[in-house]
């Protein structure tokens, strides 16, 4: 299927106090099967809102979204979200937070042995099994990450939406579940869209980069396609020059076509 | 809650905790029984606190005799008012609990009763007592009636705040698992909203409880309100003050069970 998920003229108003906010406009977009997609521009930019439409967590005020062939008629999980703050539900376990998702989409096909195993084989694939027993306030940031990446992709969903998901992580941690991101969606053949304002992130993971112009009525200002071989390697990247060209380009867009105020940022 | 010493030291500082955590609470009762004595020998009527403690001691010594309808042991008291405020909060919470999601959930119904609710809510627990005798045509129904009606609106008013304030995030998961409105409520919200809720029962019963002993005045029957009306009228003063320490401690035991409660639902 060509046209895994599309987005043709969507634009997304937003009434407030002050009157009509345009936080989109025009917005033309198109996923192919298997596809690593960002989503990335300066704060307040409204990439987020395009997330959420995809998701089907916002209704577009015009234009069309449609995933898998159909138009997107509210969230489902068969698109999940890993949440920037993680979203976990602290009175549950890890282990209980990844099983919430797959009892839910396996749940009226498989027995409570198999829905065990699917949950056990996501936590061993985000390398938290020694935690799975714990609360989520009992684990480090970066590893309740990975119990949030964990509980989207245990429902193996046909699209995965991650919205800053190492947004709140720090260099190393970020790192590392970059590479760890990179080897399972490798394994997993996702399609992915993830919102990021991190260039070297963008680059390293994925096949194409949007760039969005400056809210309000912001919309898809560039697209970069990223032609480095996979799998694809931060050490080796750090010297190359297709790399450094990539990244220069998306930096080009950001800073000198759409920079914006400092008071602003 | 202050902790007596930090875990991490591999030696509890034992002079530490006397100097912090046990000299000041004395010397606050010391201090206290010592002004409570000197009014006491200024005033003859006052008992001291030797006396009292002694009143105390023999009244606890027997405490569940029946010797007629007007003369019980102070258990008894203690346990007929445990159980007015235990009915009465119990009503309270099977009206309030419900009705607290409900105006949480729904903000137009939040906004047809918020005005009602603000309203009575300020109303002192005793000018419903009149109502309760009217309707039920007797002092019993009547007290617990009154427990009630002042301790719902603690338990209403939390419920609701908590259901408002569920982190959108949480129901952001709900919405892209598509979970069942059950589901919605048993896994997300109900834990949610518990921290609010334990709030919301701890005040409703610190409420009642301060309502009990002047319902029960007013009402008779088996019950330390009236107990220390009684003596109020035998003139047992002693008695009066051991009721007020009852009531306190009381008060105070409750407060605590229910704050150790209300920490294992604490998530954060």
């Amino acid at each position: 299927m060509e046209k895994y998920v599309h987005l043709e003229n969507v634009g997304m108003a937003f009434e407030s106090k002050k009157g009509r906010f345009v936080a989109l406009k025009e917005v033309n977009l198109t996923l192919r099967q298997g596809e690593f997609v960002s989503l990335i521009g300066h704060s307040g930019c409204g990439k987020s809102t395009v997330l959420n439409i995809i998701a089907g967590l916002l209704n577009p005020t015009t234009g069309v979204a449609l995933a898998l062939g159909r138009e997107i008629d509210g969230p489902g999980p068969e698109r999940a979200v890993v949440f920037q703050n993680h979203s976990l539900l602290p009175w549950l376990t890890c282990f209980g937070n990844v099983y919430l998702a797959v009892e839910r989409v396996f749940g009226s096909t498989e027995n409570k042995a198999q829905l065990k195993a699917r949950t056990q084989v996501a936590i061993d694939m985000v390398k938290m099994g020694h935690a799975a027993d714990k609360l989520p306030n009992e684990i480090s940031g970066g590893m309740k990450q990975r119990i949030g990446i964990a509980r989207a992709l245990a429902m193996e969903p046909k699209v995965l939406l991650m919205d800053e998901p190492f947004g709140a992580l720090d260099a190393l941690t970020r790192a590392h579940l970059q590479d760890e991101l990179m080897r399972i969606v490798t394994a997993t053949g996702s399609t992915v869209v993830m919102v990021t304002h991190d260039v070297d992130e963008a680059v390293l993971l994925s096949d194409r980069i949007v760039m969005m112009t400056n809210g309000p009525a912001a919309t898809v200002g560039d697209i970069v396609e990223v032609k480095l071989p996979r799998p694809r390697d931060r050490l080796a990247l750090a010297n190359d020059a297709e790399y450094h060209r990539y990244r220069g380009a998306v930096l080009e867009f950001l800073y000198h076509k759409e920079l914006r105020p400092a008071t602003a940022a | 809650m202050s902790q007596a010493a930090p875990t991490s030291a591999s030696r509890i500082d034992w002079r530490e905790v006397m100097g912090q955590h046990l000299v000041p609470p004395l010397l606050g009762f010391a201090l206290f029984l010592g002004i409570w004595g000197l009014i006491a020998q200024a005033n003859a009527s006052i008992p001291g606190p030797a006396s009292t403690f002694w009143a105390g001691v023999k009244l606890f010594s027997d405490p569940f005799y029946i010797k007629g309808p007007n003369d019980v042991g102070i258990g008894w008291n203690i346990l007929n008012s445990l159980g007015r405020v235990g009915i009465g909060f119990g009503l309270a919470a099977a009206v309030g609990i419900p009705a607290g999601f409900v105006l949480g959930r729904f903000a137009f119904v939040n906004r047809m009763f918020s005005p009602i609710i603000g309203l009575l809510r300020p109303v002192s627990p005793l000018a419903w007592l009149p109502i309760g005798l009217l309707v039920f045509k007797a002092a019993q129904p009547a007290a617990i009636w009154v427990i009630f009606i002042s301790s719902v609106w603690p338990i209403i008013l939390n419920t609701a705040a908590g259901v408002a304030t569920v982190p959108q995030d949480y129901l952001n998961v709900a919405r892209v698992l598509k979970l069942s409105e059950w589901k919605v409520f048993t896994t997300i919200l109900f834990p949610s909203v518990l921290p609010h809720l334990m709030t919301g029962i701890r005040l409703s019963i610190g409420v009642a409880w301060l309502v009990i002993v002047a319902a029960e005045m007013l009402t008779g029957g088996v019950g330390l309100g009236f107990w220390v009306w009684d003596e109020w009228n035998n003139l047992n003063v002693e008695h009066i003050i051991v009721a007020i320490f009852v009531v306190g401690m009381i008060g105070l035991a409750l407060e605590q069970l229910l704050m150790v409660i209300a920490k294992r639902f604490q998530y954060n």
